[in-house]
């Protein structure tokens, strides 16, 4: 396949996991300034920082206010991470590498531009935002579903599927490490647990909060949390998950193309950091270290993918 | 409803008598309901949005995708028609393509003084590159579109030759897509012939064209602008359908004397490139060289016979507007055959006698430019208003060698379906031609395009036209 469609697949599907992810920061900072209203401001501000974008919103919209965060997060064409411009960026890299996707693939993602564009043509009412978010999880199952129902198992599934779990992996730690403070063993003595709302977000965050109840029982722990979302592989957005997949799909591109690159190592390193290790062993080191150097190593992983499999010139 | 006076239509012949070709069609028609195909024709066209059969249109806000409309009514060819448009187009494309190596080889045409020198020497169309060089398979136009029009009901022109990078097939292929699955029970009954494997022969029409560099299974790709260009969707959707690589200029670079493409297992050579970027932007090292769009230095493997470019460079010449009115001298000196399709009178304004009858009639003639194309930059006599008329004058006094000018032709209508039921209007037709070393291959029917809006003589896209599916009957 040409690198450049490789290029186009991976991003395409990287930016549709971005409309996720900014969708599911909406949807628990949401959840705050409705239960807690109080905290809700700074909520907003740190689903801002956890996309890098706090002071493109102050200098575009000002003070932060919920309304015109959500706004800003859901339709701003010069926000490159809200859910629109991900929407559209996925969309233009869809029509780029059409003639590599299924005609059900590529049907789903246009349908989900069109009818993304029309649900977010003007802003959204608070009493719609529920049903707003709900139709954006709806559009972009129906892209993965169609992905997982009618694409090949070749490197253009894998392309896709890598560009899926590094851009997941980024946004999980990013997440992680807006918040990590509050996971810190000092911090977590002094709040009461159970009703901490800082924990909640984060599993809310990545739609976890019942997975972790599920697993973990009544053990609701900074340190269980952070075990849950960084290395237990049965949580579908942990780092240890992500990183397993990326070095799965790597690993079929090395066996299909008979060639073992660059990139190989670099994820065989950071999967050495993620199995084996045990909590205790993160936060020993620093938790903030720790997932300052996994946001390093993945970007860094990225590029190396780019340039081994020639994206571009 | 009928044809006016002044127009033949297809359907009626401007008579209350359905003419044959229609007349299956018009019996289904009468025992349908209205509303039930209105809301047909609303299905199709969110079939095309869903789809994505779209077209960007130019000076338009970024990212505004259109479609084209498409209406349901078919345009139907009786066999008997097309066999003669066929032999027509098919003597009209040999001749072009033995114009062209004549033209850039020895020019006996011009030794012949059939044509002036200074038609070629002096056009911009005419690409000295060429001079001497042996396209593979001496092939020059692989593909052409035909612009033809009909004003009775024995009489075709053409109007244009597309011999560059004709486009619009895609609309052809999805438009009968469209008939059929809206309009099944259609088919069963009256016998249309096929159009579907266009790309396939398409396809075997430029593997057959392949050079000698290639070795073992000729690879295709097809080279488009980009997503931003007007006929994206068409470049995407032929590759897709011949199985071919979609490339952009980026993605592709000289390799040991060969054209290769960029793909995640290294470089790969392409042997046959169905190029949809114009001449002047293929190849900055030789032509524009501010082009982002081309491959610097594939002039140069073209030439050694790396690679087949489909159509080949300079075949302009062949379609350019002055080049026209010499149209029916050149099929005449390389068939040895009157043309079986007529010209257009045309005025050259470059003569001062033209000029002066020009300006004479603007008000009842068509006026182009003679490198435009996509209808901009045209003069309609008949519909433009008195300003119109004298801003134009003063362009064309200014510049005379850039314009030709035509008699208005009273262009047959078809039927479209409205709220009140069919209305005609005004259509052309643009048939598929590919040129193989041994072959030329004209699939049945072709493109109609057809001016929305009533009154209209102008059928582009761009200036609010519509598509509708082509039927050639089996008879």
């Amino acid at each position: 396949m040409l690198g450049k469609t490789a290029g186009g697949i991976y991003w395409m599907f990287r930016y549709l996991e971005r409309s996720e992810n900014t969708a599911r920061l909406i949807e628990a900072g949401f959840r705050i300034a409705l239960t807690r209203p109080e905290s809700a401001d700074e909520e907003w501000g740190s689903v801002l920082d956890t996309i890098s974008v706090r002071a493109a919103y102050r200098d575009a919209r000002g003070e932060i206010n919920g309304a015109g965060v959500v706004d800003f997060l859901l339709r701003d064409r010069t926000n490159p991470a809200s859910v629109m411009s991900a929407i559209k960026l996925a969309r233009d890299n869809a029509r780029l590498v059409r003639i590599a996707l299924t005609r059900e693939v590529w049907e789903a993602t246009n349908e989900c531009w069109i009818t993304l564009g029309r649900a977010l043509a003007r802003p959204v009412p608070e009493r719609d935002l529920p049903s707003v978010l709900t139709l954006i999880r709806q559009q972009s199952a129906q892209v993965r579903g169609a992905l997982h129902g009618t694409m090949l198992r070749n490197d253009i599934y894998d392309f896709a599927r890598i560009g899926t779990f590094i851009e997941r992996a980024d946004n999980s730690a990013r997440i992680l490490d807006v918040k990590y403070y509050v996971l810190l063993p000092s911090l977590a003595q002094i709040g009461s647990s159970l009703d901490n709302v800082q924990w909640e977000t984060i599993l809310r965050s990545v739609g976890g909060q019942r997975a972790f109840r599920f697993l973990y029982g009544g053990d609701v722990s900074p340190r269980a949390i952070a075990e849950f979302l960084i290395l237990d592989g049965r949580m579908p957005r942990s780092l240890a998950f992500c990183g397993r997949k990326i070095a799965d799909n790597l690993g079929y591109l090395e066996l299909d193309y008979g060639k073992r690159l660059p990139c190989h190592e670099r994820i065989d390193r950071i999967q050495g950091l993620l199995t084996g290790t045990q909590i205790n062993a993160v936060f020993d080191r620093g938790l903030h270290e720790f997932l300052l150097d996994f946001l390093s190593d993945i970007a860094g992983l990225g590029t190396q993918i780019e340039t081994d499999y020639r994206f571009s010139c | 409803m009928g044809g006016t006076a002044d127009f033949f239509d297809e359907m009626t012949g401007g008579d209350t008598e359905i003419r044959a070709p229609y007349r299956q069609f018009r019996d289904w028609f009468e025992g349908e309901d209205l509303r039930h195909l209105r809301r047909k024709s609303a299905e199709a066209e969110d079939f095309f949005r869903r789809t994505g059969i779209t077209f960007n249109v130019y000076g338009q806000a970024e990212a505004d995708e259109r479609l084209i409309p498409f209406d349901i009514v078919p345009r139907i060819l009786s066999g008997r028609e097309w066999s003669k448009l066929r032999r027509g187009i098919e003597q009209r494309v040999r001749a072009i393509n033995a114009f062209l190596h004549d033209i850039y080889h020895r020019q006996e045409i011009i030794r012949a003084g059939r044509v002036p020198t200074e038609l070629i020497s002096g056009n911009d169309a005419f690409l000295p590159q060429m001079i001497g060089v042996a396209p593979p398979g001496g092939v020059y136009t692989h593909v052409v579109g035909v612009d033809v029009v009909r004003t009775g009901e024995d009489e075709f022109f053409v109007l244009e030759d597309n011999a560059r990078t004709p486009s619009g097939v895609s609309y052809m292929l999805e438009n009968r897509e469209t008939m059929l699955q809206m309009f099944p029970e259609l088919f069963t009954r009256i016998k249309v012939r096929q159009v579907h494997n266009y790309p396939i022969r398409l396809r075997k029409s430029l593997a057959d064209a392949a050079p000698r560099a290639t070795t073992g299974k000729p690879q295709i790709a097809v080279l488009t602008p980009g997503i931003h260009n007007s006929a994206y969707f068409e470049h995407a959707f032929l590759a897709d359908q011949m199985g071919a690589e979609l490339v952009e200029g980026h993605d592709l670079r000289v390799v040991d004397g060969r054209i290769a493409m960029r793909t995640t297992r290294g470089f790969k050579p392409v042997d046959v490139l169905y190029r949809r970027v114009d001449d002047d932007f293929l190849d900055p090292l030789t032509f524009r060289a501010d082009s982002m769009l081309g491959v610097p230095g594939i002039m140069d493997v073209y030439r050694a016979g790396g690679i087949t470019l489909a159509n080949a460079p300079g075949t302009g010449i062949a379609d350019d507007k002055a080049i026209y009115s010499y149209m029916p001298d050149i099929v005449e000196f390389y068939t040895g055959e009157k043309a079986i399709l007529k010209n257009v009178p045309t005025w050259r304004c470059s003569d001062p006698d033209s000029l002066a009858y020009v300006m004479e009639n603007l008000s009842d003639l068509v006026v182009k430019e003679v490198h435009g194309s996509g209808g901009y930059g045209m003069l309609v006599g008949p519909a433009a208003s008195k300003r119109e008329i004298e801003e134009f004058r003063s362009k064309l006094a200014a510049r005379p060698v850039k314009y030709i000018a035509q008699p208005t032709l009273a262009l047959s209508t078809v039927p479209i379906l409205t709220g009140k039921g069919l209305a005609p209007r005004h259509v052309d037709l643009r048939p598929f031609v590919l040129v193989a070393p041994e072959r030329i291959d004209i699939t049945p029917g072709g493109l109609t395009r057809v001016a929305l809006k009533k009154g209209s003589l102008v059928v582009n896209s761009s200036q609010g036209g519509g598509t509708k599916d082509t039927w050639v009957l089996e008879d």
